[in-house]
C-alpha cells in the first residue's frame, strides 16, 4: 500500500520532473533460492527445442536443462515455477545499439553516442552507459535482456562493451567490458542525380575515400608496432586502446554496406590478424562464399527497412538474413537504434516468416549474437552452466501477436518487468475506469 | 577606347536598307540595296512545298520572289546554287539567348516572408510578370554564331526565373543592332513551377507554386475590378494575357499538372517538357496542349562496373533507350510539337540527335515542321518567318544536300538578308567544325526497343491489370461486420465489388482461387502517409498554408505503391506535412499501380486538411525560428487568428460575392466552418490537443481526426465526448520531447474509452507492415485481434468518412481485398494477394516473374548500352537516383533542388 502511494504521488508530479517516474523500478536483488521451471516449451538458443522441459538455476547460474517428460526431479526446497503451455527463451541480445547512450534522438543533451574525431579507438562507450535510461526497462518487457552497448562516429568510433538490462549502474551492468572496436569502413558515397549538396565530382569523392583508406592503414600499421613496443617512448592513447585488438581479445566490428567495400574490409582485418566482423553488409549476399571462407559473421541491419533500390525485391529486407544464413554464415540480428529494441523479437519473427527456420531465427538475437560478442561462454543459450538470463512467455515471442513476457531473469534475478509506460497505462487506465463506477 | 569606337562604327557603316533609321552614323552612310537572286536550287519553301531548281529573290531583308520560271531583274547578285537545297531557317522557341543567367538561391531558407524588391510590386518575388525580356535583352554574338551554325535564325529568348516570369521577345540572329532584330518584343508570357531567383520562403513546394500561381491569376482577376491597390505585378500580369502563354513544366506528369492550371482559367499554355511524354502518350495529348520538347537525349550510362550498375535503374535504362522515340510518338499521336536546343550541351549536337529520332520513327516533315513553322506559329512570328514566302524575312539556309542526310553541310545561313557564310570549301580538308553533322551519328536502333511499362518504373506492366471476377474459397475471412470471423468462408468479387460473402458460394463465371488456409480481410487503410507526393510534401513558409493541395502533386510512378501494395496497403491518405499549424488540403488516394494520377485519387471521398501542433509548428528542431509561432501559445492565436478571419471573409462573400477577393488559403477554412472539409490534425501533448479542441468549441468547427495524438490516452474522455477520432502510432516514442510519455498502450485506452482508433504509418517503410502494427495492439493492452485489426482497416476509413464503400468485407463494398497467409496480425503473415477495385494490383508470384522478367531486361538493356559505348557513343558514369521519402518533418525545398538541378546541369 505505502508503496502503491509511493508510485502514485511520483506519477502526479509535473511533467518537468517525469525523469524520476519510474524510480520505483529497482533492479532485483541476487538469487538466493534453487528456483525450477516446469512444463514450458524451451527454445535452447541453439536451434534445439524441448517441447515439455524442465529448467533448473541456482545462484544465477543454469543447473539443470532437459526433457521434463523423462526426467525425475527432486524439488525440495526450491521455487518452482509451472509453465505448461509457455515458452522459455534465452535472454535476446541486441548488438551495436546506443541504448543508454541516448535518451531522446532531438534534445542534444541526451546524446553521448557520437564523439568527434576520426580515429576514437580509446572511446569507450560503457562509462557513459546510463542505467536510469527510462528506455531500457521498455525493451527487456519484451525478452531483451542484453545489449552490446556501442560508440558510433568518425572512422574508428571506440569500444563497445556488453550490459544486462537490470543494474545499479554501468559497473554493475557490464557484462564484457571492451568487446570490440567499432570502425566505420571509409566508403564512397553514390553518385547520386540530384540533392542539395555541393556538387563534388565523383573523382574528388573517390580520391577522398583514397586517402581516408591511406590514413586508417597508417593507423593500424603504427598502432601494431606500438603494440609491439615494450615501453613506447611517448604514450599514446589511442594506440593503447588498440592493443587488444592485436592480441585477438578484442575484435574488430567493421560497417560496410558494398560488395567491394566488405570485401577490402574483411581483407583489411586479416592482413592485420584481426577478428572481424561485418555490420550491416547490405551487399553480403552477394559474396556468401568470399565471407564463408574466411568465416565471417554478419550483423545484418533490421528486416525493417526499404529495399536499397526501386528495382529490388520489394521483400528483399525481409529475406536477406535468411538468404545469407542459409548459405551457411553465422547471421546476428541487429538493430541500429535504441527504444526500437523492443521490436528486436519481431526482427527475428519477420526473417522467419521469409524464409529462414524459426529456431534459426531466434538464433540470431541469441546464440549467434552471444558468440559473435565474445560472451557465448555465459550467455545465448539455456546449457548447463550459463547464466540464468532468460524469459518466460505466454506465447510464440518472436511474434507480436503472442509475445508476451510475463517473468523474466537475468543472471538468476527475477527482475521488475514494469516500465514507464506500463505505469501511464496504469494511470490513465485507472482513471476512466473509476470513470465508469 | 579609339579601338572600340573604330570598330563599332565598322559595324555601322555598312547598313541594309531596313537598318535601324534612328541612328546617326559616324562618317559616309554605306546603305546597300542587298538585293540577290539564288537560281537553280531546290527551295524548301516549307515542310510541304519544295520547288526543285527555282529561284529566290530577295531584297534587303524580304523575300521578293520564289518560284521556277523567275527573270531575274537588273541588278541583282546571282548566286548559283545547283544541285544544292535552300530552307527556311530554324527557329528556337525556347532559349535564354541574350538574357542573362537568373541568379539561383541556394542555401537554407532565409525567413524572408514577403518581396525584397523596391516599388509596387506584388508580394512575391516569383511572381515577376513585370520582368519585360525586351527592355533588358542584349545581342550575344558568340551565341549567335553557335546557333547560326546549327541552322537556326530566330530564337525566342525567355528569362527563365521565376513563377510568372514576364514576356519573351522574338529575335532573329543577325548580329545587328537589337533595335533591327527584335520581331516580336513580347512574344509570350512565360511561366514555370520553379520560384527561381525569389529570396522568399514561400512557397517551397511544388504545390506552393501551384497554389501561387493560381492565387495569382484570382488576383489579376480581382485587380482589374477594383481601386484601391496600384500594383505593378498584377497589371502587368493583366496585359499579357493575349498574347502566347508558354510554361516550362518538366515531365509529363508536370504537363498534366499545368494543363490543369491552363483549364482553371480557361486558358492554353504551349508547355515545354523534357521529352519523356512517350511514357503517358495518351494522357498528354488529352491536354490538347501543344509542346516545346528538347532532344538532349540522355547518354547511355557507362556500365563496364558491375558494381556500379546496380545504381542504375531500370527506369533509367528504359529512358535511355526510349527517349529517342518521344518525338516519333508524338507525332504519331498528333500532338502539335516544336523542338528546341535547350539542354543540349551545344546547339549544333541538335543534328546527331535529330537524326537519332529521325532513326526512330520521326518523319523528316514533322522534324522541319516543328523547327520551322510550329515554333514560329508559337511566338507569333508566322507572318515573318518559318516557310519562304514572298514577304517574308529573308531567314534561310543553304545546304549541301537534303537538310536531314548525313552528309548533308549547312554552308550558309541568311538572316534578315545578311549572309554568313559557315562553310568554305577548302575549309573542309582542315576543318570539320563548320560541319554542323558530328562525325559519329548515334548507331541506328535497328533492335527492337523494349516496350513501355506502366507506370515507367521497375514492376511496372506492360499491359494494364484487369478486373477479374474471383472467389476466394474457403478462407478464413475477416468480415469486419457483425458476422465476425467467418472459418472456411467464401468471398466473390465481381465487377470491381464485393459479390457475396458466405459459405459454399456458387462459383458462376468467376475464376476460383483455393484459400484454404489463408485469411481473406478488407485491404488496409493508411489514415497518414507521405508517399506518392512529388516536389515537397511541406509548405511550410508561412504559418498557414490551407491554400496548397496534394492532390496537385500526386505522382503515379512512386515504386512505393507496389511496395505497400505488397503490404496489404489499398487506400492511403496522402497529407501534407506537419511545419506549419494549418497545411494544405489531403488527398486521399487507392494503390492502383500503373493508373495515371488523377485516376489515383478516392472519387467521390470527403475533402481533408491537414493541422499539426507542437514542436514542429513551432520549429524546435529547425529554421531560423522566425516565424511565428514559436509556442504552443502562438499556435493557439495562429488558428484563432485564421478562422476568425475566414469568418469574416465569409460573410463578405455573402454579402459582396464575386467582388470580394477570392483567398484560396480562406475559402478552405470556409469550407471547414461549412463542413465541408474536415480536419486531421498531427497532436502529440494533452496541452496542445486541449487548447485545439477548446479553440474548435468557441470557433464554431469540428476536429474529424486527432492524428498521431501520441498523448490521447490523457485526454480521451474529452475526445470521446466531441466524437473525435484518433489516428496514431502503435510503438513510437523517445525521438523528440514532445513523445517522452507516449505509450504503446495509447491506442488500446484510447479504444477502450470508445473513440474510433487507427494505427497509421507516416513513413513508406512502416506501412509495408501496418497489420502487424496492428497486432501491437494485442501486444499491448490485449485488445481482441478482431478490433486490432479494424485499427487499419475500417477504423480508417470511418474516420475517412468511406466506410460506406471500403473498410469491411461487405456486398457492395469496393472489392479491395487481401489474401494472407496467416493471421493478419502475426509476424508470420504475408500478404499473397492484394485486389483493389477487383484488380490484383499485387500477386506475390506474378512478382517473382516480374522480377525474373526485370533482371532479363536489365541485362538486355546493359549489353545494349556497352553495344553503344563500342560504337563510340558518349556515356555517363551510372547515377543514383535521388529518392524522395517524405514523413511529416520532410521540410525539403523544391525550389532549391530545382535551382540545384540547375545548377548542376550548367556545370556538366
Amino acid at each position: 500500500m505505502t508503496m502503491n502511494k509511493y508510485i502514485l504521488t511520483l506519477l502526479m508530479l509535473p511533467l518537468g520532473l517525469s525523469s524520476f517516474a519510474q524510480a520505483n523500478i529497482s533492479p532485483a536483488k541476487p538469487q538466493d533460492k534453487k528456483t525450477i521451471v516446469m512444463g514450458a516449451k524451451l527454445h535452447v538458443g541453439n536451434g534445439k527445442v524441448i517441447e515439455n522441459s524442465y529448467l533448473i538455476f541456482d545462484k544465477g547460474k543454469i543447473t539443470g536443462v532437459g526433457d521434463a517428460t523423462v526426467a525425475r526431479i527432486d524439488m525440495t526446497g526450491s521455487t518452482v515455477i509451472h509453465a505448461n503451455e509457455k515458452h522459455i527463451y534465452p535472454g535476446f541480445i541486441a548488438p551495436t545499439t546506443n541504448l543508454g547512450l541516448i535518451e531522446i534522438s532531438s534534445v542534444k543533451a541526451t546524446l553521448d553516442y557520437n564523439e568527434i574525431g576520426d580515429f576514437n579507438p580509446h572511446i569507450r562507450a560503457l562509462v557513459a552507459y546510463n542505467t536510469d535510461s527510462k528506455v531500457p526497462a521498455t525493451v527487456r518487457s519484451n525478452g531483451v535482456l542484453m545489449a552490446q552497448i556501442t560508440p558510433q562516429g568518425g572512422t574508428i568510433s571506440g569500444s563497445s562493451s556488453v550490459v544486462q538490462l537490470d543494474a545499479w549502474n554501468w559497473e554493475d551492468a557490464a557484462i564484457k567490458k571492451d568487446d570490440a572496436m567499432h570502425l566505420n569502413w571509409p566508403v564512397t558515397p553514390k553518385f547520386r542525380n540530384t540533392g542539395n549538396r555541393p556538387v563534388v565530382s565523383a573523382d574528388v569523392l573517390k580520391e577522398r575515400t583514397h586517402n581516408l583508406l591511406n590514413a586508417l592503414d597508417q593507423f593500424f600499421a603504427e598502432a601494431k608496432a606500438y603494440a609491439e613496443t615494450d615501453k613506447p617512448a611517448v604514450t599514446n592513447t589511442r594506440f593503447a586502446a588498440m592493443k587488444h585488438l592485436f592480441d585477438g581479445s578484442q575484435r574488430l566490428f567493421i560497417t560496410a554496406a558494398g560488395e567491394k567495400d566488405i570485401i577490402a574490409a574483411v581483407k583489411f582485418a586479416k592482413k592485420y590478424g584481426i577478428t572481424s566482423v561485418i555490420v550491416g553488409g547490405d551487399e553480403a549476399y552477394l559474396i556468401t562464399s568470399f565471407l564463408k571462407e574466411n568465416n565471417i559473421a554478419i550483423i545484418v541491419n533490421e528486416p525493417h527497412n526499404l529495399p536499397d533500390s526501386d528495382d529490388s525485391d520489394v521483400n528483399m529486407p525481409y529475406k536477406n538474413a535468411g538468404v545469407l544464413a542459409n548459405a551457411g554464415l553465422d547471421v546476428v540480428m541487429g538493430m541500429h537504434s535504441y527504444w526500437q529494441l523492443r521490436n528486436l523479437p519481431f526482427m527475428a519473427g519477420t526473417i522467419a516468416a521469409w524464409g529462414l527456420d524459426k529456431e534459426k531465427a531466434l538464433q540470431t538475437i541469441t546464440l549467434n549474437t552471444a558468440k559473435v560478442l565474445g560472451i557465448d561462454k555465459t550467455a545465448g543459450s539455456l546449457e548447463i552452466g550459463k547464466d540464468a538470463t532468460f524469459f518466460i512467455s505466454a506465447g510464440d515471442a518472436l511474434d507480436m501477436k503472442t509475445n508476451k513476457v510475463e517473468q523474466a531473469f537475468i543472471q538468476g534475478r527475477d527482475i521488475n518487468l514494469d516500465n514507464l509506460h506500463k505505469q501511464l497505462d496504469k494511470k490513465f487506465s485507472d482513471k476512466y475506469n473509476a470513470g465508469k463506477k | 577606347m579609339k579601338k572600340i569606337l573604330l570598330s563599332l562604327a565598322l559595324v555601322f557603316s555598312v547598313t541594309l536598307l531596313f537598318a535601324q533609321q534612328t541612328y546617326p552614323v559616324n562618317g559616309s552612310y554605306d546603305i546597300r540595296q542587298g538585293t540577290y537572286a539564288f537560281t537553280n536550287a531546290n527551295i524548301v519553301v516549307s515542310a510541304n512545298q519544295i520547288i526543285p531548281n527555282g529561284t529566290l529573290l530577295i531584297k534587303g531583308q524580304t523575300i521578293q520572289s520564289v518560284g521556277t520560271a523567275t527573270s531575274i531583274p537588273k541588278g541583282y547578285v546571282v548566286i548559283d546554287l545547283k544541285g544544292k537545297f535552300i530552307y527556311p531557317s530554324l527557329i528556337d522557341a525556347f532559349t535564354s539567348y541574350g538574357l542573362p543567367e537568373a541568379n539561383r538561391v541556394s542555401g537554407p531558407r532565409q525567413s524572408i516572408f514577403t518581396s525584397t524588391k523596391k516599388g509596387a510590386y506584388g508580394w512575391n518575388e516569383a511572381i515577376r510578370p513585370e520582368t519585360k525580356a525586351n527592355t533588358f535583352f542584349a545581342a550575344d554574338s558568340k551565341k549567335a554564331d553557335d546557333l547560326r551554325k546549327a541552322g537556326f535564325g530566330t530564337v525566342n529568348a525567355i528569362s527563365r526565373d521565376g513563377i510568372a516570369r514576364g514576356t519573351s521577345l522574338a529575335v532573329t540572329l543577325s548580329d545587328e543592332k537589337e533595335n533591327s532584330t527584335i520581331l516580336n518584343p513580347q512574344s509570350a508570357a512565360n511561366y514555370s513551377f520553379s520560384k527561381g531567383s525569389s529570396q522568399n520562403d514561400y512557397p517551397t513546394s511544388l504545390m506552393g507554386a501551384i497554389a501561387l500561381l493560381r492565387q495569382t491569376y484570382y488576383d489579376a482577376q480581382w485587380y482589374g475590378k477594383q481601386k484601391e491597390e496600384y500594383n505593378i505585378s498584377l497589371e502587368e500580369f493583366n496585359k499579357q494575357q493575349n498574347i502566347p502563354q508558354i510554361f516550362e513544366a518538366e515531365g509529363w506528369q508536370n504537363v498534366l499538372r499545368a494543363s490543369k492550371i491552363a483549364q482553371e482559367f480557361g486558358k492554353q499554355y504551349i508547355i515545354k517538357s523534357n521529352g519523356d511524354e512517350y511514357q503517358r502518350i495518351e494522357a498528354v495529348k488529352a491536354t490538347g496542349a501543344s509542346l516545346i520538347i528538347p532532344i538532349n537525349f540522355i547518354k547511355a550510362y557507362d556500365v563496364e562496373d558491375t558494381v556500379e550498375n546496380r545504381n542504375i535503374t531500370l527506369a533509367q535504362m528504359k529512358a535511355w533507350e526510349m527517349a529517342p522515340t518521344n518525338p516519333a510518338a508524338l507525332e504519331k499521336a498528333g500532338i502539335k510539337f516544336s523542338l528546341t536546343t535547350q539542354g543540349l550541351e551545344a546547339p549544333k549536337d541538335l543534328w546527331t540527335n535529330i537524326r537519332t529520332a529521325l532513326d526512330n520513327g520521326l518523319t523528316q516533315k514533322q522534324a522541319l515542321l516543328s523547327l520551322t513553322e510550329i515554333p514560329a506559329g508559337m511566338i507569333g512570328i508566322a507572318d515573318k518567318v518559318g516557310t519562304l514566302e514572298k514577304g517574308k524575312l529573308a531567314n534561310f539556309i543553304i545546304t549541301s544536300d537534303s537538310l536531314f542526310k548525313k552528309e548533308n553541310i549547312i554552308e550558309e545561313n541568311w538572316v534578315q538578308g545578311k549572309r554568313f557564310i559557315l562553310f568554305k570549301k577548302d575549309d573542309a580538308l582542315k576543318d570539320t567544325t563548320n560541319k554542323v553533322i558530328a562525325k559519329t551519328a548515334e548507331p541506328k536502333n535497328k533492335d527492337a526497343v523494349g516496350s513501355l511499362i506502366f507506370p515507367f518504373t521497375a514492376f511496372g506492366n506492360t499491359t494494364p491489370l484487369k478486373q477479374e471476377s474471383v472467389l476466394l474459397k474457403n478462407a478464413t475471412v475477416w468480415t469486419n461486420e457483425k458476422e465476425g470471423i467467418l472459418q472456411n468462408a467464401d468471398v466473390l468479387l465481381e465487377n470491381g465489388k464485393i459479390k457475396a460473402v458466405g459459405k459454399n458460394l456458387n462459383t458462376g463465371n468467376a475464376k476460383v482461387i483455393d484459400a484454404t488456409g489463408k485469411h481473406v480481410t478488407p485491404g488496409i487503410i493508411d489514415e497518414h502517409s507521405h508517399i506518392a507526393g512529388t516536389g515537397g510534401i511541406n509548405e511550410g513558409a508561412q504559418s498557414v498554408s490551407s491554400e496548397v493541395r496534394v492532390a496537385d502533386i500526386i505522382n503515379s510512378e512512386d515504386v512505393n505503391i507496389y511496395r505497400q501494395l505488397a503490404g496489404g496497403v489499398t487506400t492511403s491518405q496522402i497529407l501534407h506535412g506537419s511545419a506549419n499549424p494549418i497545411g494544405g488540403q489531403s488527398q486521399l488516394i487507392k494503390l492502383r499501380w500503373g493508373k495515371l494520377p488523377e485516376e489515383l485519387k478516392f472519387a467521390g471521398a470527403d475533402g481533408f486538411i491537414k493541422f499539426a501542433l507542437g514542436e514542429n509548428v513551432k520549429q524546435s528542431n529547425f529554421g531560423t525560428g522566425a516565424r511565428f509561432p514559436v509556442t504552443r501559445m502562438g499556435v493557439e492565436q495562429t488558428f484563432v487568428d485564421e478562422f476568425t478571419r475566414a469568418k469574416e471573409y465569409k460573410s463578405e462573400l455573402a454579402k459582396k460575392g464575386n467582388t470580394v477577393r477570392k483567398d484560396l488559403e480562406l475559402d478552405a477554412i470556409v469550407e471547414i466552418l461549412d463542413n465541408k472539409r474536415f480536419i486531421t490534425c498531427h497532436s502529440y501533448v494533452q496541452s496542445e490537443i486541449n487548447m485545439l479542441m477548446h479553440v474548435a468549441d468557441s470557433l464554431g468547427f469540428k476536429i474529424n481526426t486527432f492524428t498521431h495524438i501520441l498523448e490521447g490516452y490523457k485526454v480521451a474522455d474529452k475526445m470521446k465526448a466531441r466524437g473525435i477520432n484518433a489516428s496514431t502510432f502503435s510503438d513510437w516514442w523517445a525521438y523528440k520531447m514532445e513523445v517522452a510519455e507516449a505509450i504503446p498502450y495509447n491506442g488500446k485506452i484510447m479504444h477502450n474509452v470508445g473513440i474510433t482508433t487507427a494505427f497509421n504509418s507516416d513513413d513508406a517503410e512502416m506501412a509495408r507492415r501496418l497489420n502487424q502494427e496492428a497486432g501491437k495492439a494485442v501486444l499491448y493492452g490485449g485488445v481482441p485481434e478482431e478490433d486490432a485489426f479494424k485499427f487499419v482497416t475500417l477504423n480508417p476509413a470511418k474516420m475517412l468518412h468511406i466506410d460506406n464503400k471500403v473498410g469491411s468485407l461487405r456486398v457492395g463494398k469496393d472489392a479491395d481485398v487481401v489474401v494472407w497467409s496467416d493471421n493478419p496480425l502475426s509476424i508470420y503473415a504475408k500478404a499473397e494477394k492484394t485486389f483493389v477495385d477487383g484488380v490484383a494490383y499485387w500477386d506475390i508470384d506474378r512478382d517473382a516473374q516480374i522480377r525474373k522478367e526485370q533482371q532479363s531486361e536489365r541485362a538486355r538493356l546493359i549489353q545494349k548500352m556497352k553495344d553503344s559505348k563500342d560504337k563510340g557513343s558518349k556515356t555517363q558514369r551510372p547515377k543514383a537516383e535521388q529518392k524522395h521519402l517524405y514523413d511529416c518533418e520532410t521540410l525539403e525545398d523544391y525550389s532549391l533542388e530545382l535551382n540545384e538541378m540547375e545548377r548542376t546541369h550548367d556545370h556538366e
